[in-house]
């Protein structure tokens, strides 16, 4: 019976996305860590923040409650934990693909291979437009805690890079 | 002959007592409070748009962590003392000489040189205390510290890069880089003087602190002073006039609005 409530649960968190990347949800980036449930329909639902101060991290606590909710289950209870620690290894590849088709370059490399070198960049970014690797970097911040900011040499369009964490 | 014993039993390493536990995860999260609420200040302010983010960027990477050590000392608290602290409680309703932070973090941030140095010093010296955590008993400290490493990581390669541009940059930026030396070094002698709490041998971490700022100093032209006197204080409640005026902008809302919500 709870693996079937489970189930559920899951299949409604597929419809609970990151308010900041709004085409991912949060399954495809791979923040739900558990859903432990019992007889009497508490559920609770644990996540992991992807940054330390990741802003998102309490609109998507309260996205969960609400789209739970909505589905008759009264009594939710979102935790977090922190191990382990989320990397963007954790992210689907369904999720790095949608990632690419909204214009946003998706994590290259694993992500114990950060390139810590001085003034060094990630190699071959693609630019989601134009699919050119021949791109620079901006900035190693951009608009989010997540992203990086490149842009591409050749269409010149600048972009965001989901940077390896 | 003597031939090691397989069984003989491994010492356990010391667990911390939970008061010295306490005020070390408050001393943590104090620090990268401070210094996020200084960053703070360049939000909109930044010298270009980029950097501009990237300084609010780290800021906000800084005051996650902080939230991250204050839950876990709020949760150590109630446990120990049967009060009933928050993360919010501790960061807005604790006085000057509660606050355990490093003073370096509470400096004015002065130029951009001097608020990049700050930051290449601190996040240095900061890896450094992580990866510590990281090996250490404590298994939380330990989670916080994992998922803060990543970050550190990219701020101390941003800040290293800024203080090669400047150091080696022009005339101008190389003097600029030169005064925030002189502004901040004697502050950095606090990080390796060990408080009765700490639970890391912070002193062990001196030679290859240096180490690494002498690496990109040497890069960006510039110099370590030789010995100096160092300030200390900040790690046991005794702050730099600086403070006050942090917590008191910082605070005022919670202390004259008790219980505010966003």
């Amino acid at each position: 019976m709870s693996d079937l409530i489970k189930e559920h649960i899951y299949k409604i968190l597929e419809q609970v996305s990151d308010p900041e990347i709004p085409v991912l949800t949060i399954l495809d980036m791979g923040i739900v860590r558990d859903v432990i449930t019992d007889n009497q329909n508490n559920i609770e639902v644990i996540i992991t923040p992807t940054y330390s101060g990741c802003p998102a991290m309490d609109a998507i606590a309260f996205d969960i409650k609400m789209k739970l909710i909505e589905n008759g289950y009264t009594d939710v209870k979102v935790t977090y934990t922190l191990q382990p620690a989320w990397t963007t290894d954790w992210m689907s590849e369904e999720g790095k693909n949608k990632l690419k088709a909204y214009g946003i370059a998706p994590p290259q490399n694993i992500s114990s291979r950060i390139n810590k070198l001085l003034f060094s960049q990630e190699e071959d970014i693609e630019c989601p437009q134009c699919h050119s690797t021949n791109t620079k970097l901006l900035s190693e911040f951009g608009s989010t805690a997540c992203k990086a900011l490149y842009q591409c040499n050749d269409c010149k369009e600048p972009f965001d890079y989901f940077k390896c964490h | 002959m003597l031939i090691p014993n397989p069984q003989s039993p491994i010492p356990n390493p010391p667990i911390p007592n939970p008061q010295s536990l306490i005020k070390a995860t408050l001393s943590l999260a104090d620090s990268t409070l401070i210094l996020g609420q200084r960053n703070g200040e360049w939000c909109a302010h930044g010298p270009i748009l980029e950097q501009d983010i990237a300084i609010t960027n780290i800021t906000l990477d800084l005051i996650g962590q902080a939230r991250n050590f204050y839950q876990y000392a709020a949760t150590l608290i109630n446990q120990s003392e049967n009060k009933n602290e928050t993360e919010d409680s501790l960061a807005y309703l604790r006085t000057e000489r509660e606050f355990k932070n490093h003073l370096i973090c509470e400096l004015p941030n002065g130029d951009w040189a001097q608020t990049i140095l700050r930051q290449f010093f601190f996040s240095s010296f900061q890896l450094m205390v992580f990866e510590q955590l990281e090996k250490g008993v404590d298994e939380q400290l330990a989670a916080i510290a994992t998922k803060s490493i990543k970050e550190i990581n990219y701020h101390i390669k941003w800040s290293s890069e800024w203080v090669i541009r400047l150091g080696d940059g022009t005339a101008e930026s190389h003097n600029r880089m030169n005064n925030a030396i002189d502004a901040l070094w004697n502050y950095t002698g606090e990080f390796f003087i060990p408080a009765d709490y700490e639970m890391i041998d912070v002193a062990s971490l001196k030679v290859n602190w240096l180490e690494k700022i002498k690496t990109v100093f040497e890069e960006a032209t510039l110099s370590v002073p030789e010995n100096t006197f160092m300030q200390t204080g900040g790690k046991n409640g005794i702050h730099t006039e600086h403070l006050g005026y942090i917590l008191a902008e910082m605070q005022s809302l919670q202390r004259t609005y008790p219980g505010a919500e966003w």
